[in-house]
């Protein structure tokens, strides 16, 4: 999959699972991966980090 | 297992039930949209696991799977607790666990006045939040008041003026992943040099930590005072011995399980087939 923020490859993990957050390798940007209607993944934007996000 | 987003900790939890034989389905909460006043055993199973990265999120479903009668670990109360840093220190206090001094305020100027009784260096945290965002040192009276000040511009939530002292201790804190009142594994979170703060998302270094009576004892203690469940609590090593500073409601794992080797997904996965009904 081609990073929208700097044109680097992300590679798709063996075990992906919907809502898995991925990371460009090159630039450091997560994604959320999410599934298309042919059930083949693809990455969408993610908030960086929200206020309440944490443990 | 209800979760927002796919952390380290959640995939490796999926792969533990796979592992043991566990029927574990994924429901991300941002497809959820239930009525209120419906049955969804059936669509939730006997016992869910609560792993919302987002804290309101994960707050609000676990109330309605609960008012529905399906079990969430951790419930409800003890995600009120611990995810609200007042509430958990109200009720380490309740409990008896040391835990670091600490003033509540409404006001810059009553904020000020909370420190003259805590003394600086102390620490302003906000109630709700991680991975130390928006933990501000306030050093002394001027930089205390420079960050009250801005403070006063933000969301309601920052102006309760949660304050602790500055505990002396070394620069590490220690991270307990407690299973039902029972310290599974421990790491030491060290600070990176120059960096007051040991936030393992700040870039603190994990280490090994020993497993000794103290720990457990203050971890049993505190898991109990806010009402058990699968939590991270965090402990410093004061002058007079360990005071526990937060607990952590959802806690990650990602550097405890390659420092300790112990499989913390694997025991989550034990305790649900033990709980579940």
């Amino acid at each position: 999959m081609k990073c929208p923020e700097c044109d680097g490859e992300i590679p798709l993990p063996k075990d992906a699972i919907e809502g898995e957050i991925v990371t460009c390798p090159d630039c450091g940007t997560s994604f959320e991966l999410y599934k298309m209607e042919d059930g083949k993944f693809d990455i969408r934007s993610i908030q960086v980090v929200g206020e309440d996000w944490g443990e | 297992m209800v979760y927002d987003y796919v952390r380290w900790e959640e995939k490796a939890i999926a792969n533990a039930a796979k592992k043991k034989g566990l029927n574990l389905n994924l429901i991300d909460s941002k497809d959820i949209s239930i009525l209120l006043n419906k049955d969804y055993k059936n669509e939730f199973g006997s016992v869910v696991l609560q792993r919302c990265l987002s804290y309101f999120r994960s707050l609000h479903l676990t109330a309605a799977l609960e008012a529905r009668g399906i079990s969430v670990i951790n419930n409800f109360n003890v995600a009120l607790t611990a995810g609200n840093k007042l509430f958990t220190t109200l009720a380490l206090i309740k409990a008896g666990v040391p835990t670091p001094q600490t003033t509540l305020s409404f006001a810059p100027e009553s904020a000020i006045k909370s420190l003259e009784k805590l003394g600086y260096p102390a620490v302003l945290k906000p109630t709700i939040g991680s991975w130390g965002r928006l933990v501000a040192l306030l050093k002394d009276k001027d930089s205390a008041e420079a960050i009250f000040e801005d403070r006063v511009h933000m969301f309601p939530l920052y102006q309760i003026y949660y304050i602790q002292e500055f505990v002396k201790r070394p620069p590490r804190d220690i991270r307990s992943i407690v299973i039902d009142g029972k310290v599974v594994a421990a790491i030491y979170r060290v600070s990176l040099s120059g960096n007051w703060k040991t936030n393992m998302a700040l870039g603190a270094k994990a280490e090994k930590c020993p497993i000794t009576k103290e720990l457990e004892d203050i971890c049993d203690k505190a898991s109990k005072a806010v009402g058990g469940g699968i939590l991270g609590i965090d402990c410093m090593e004061s002058p007079n011995g360990l005071l526990v500073h937060e607990v952590n409601n959802t806690t990650e794992f990602k550097n405890t399980v390659p420092t300790t080797g112990v499989d913390i997904p694997g025991l989550i996965i034990d305790y649900l087939m033990k709980v579940r009904r």
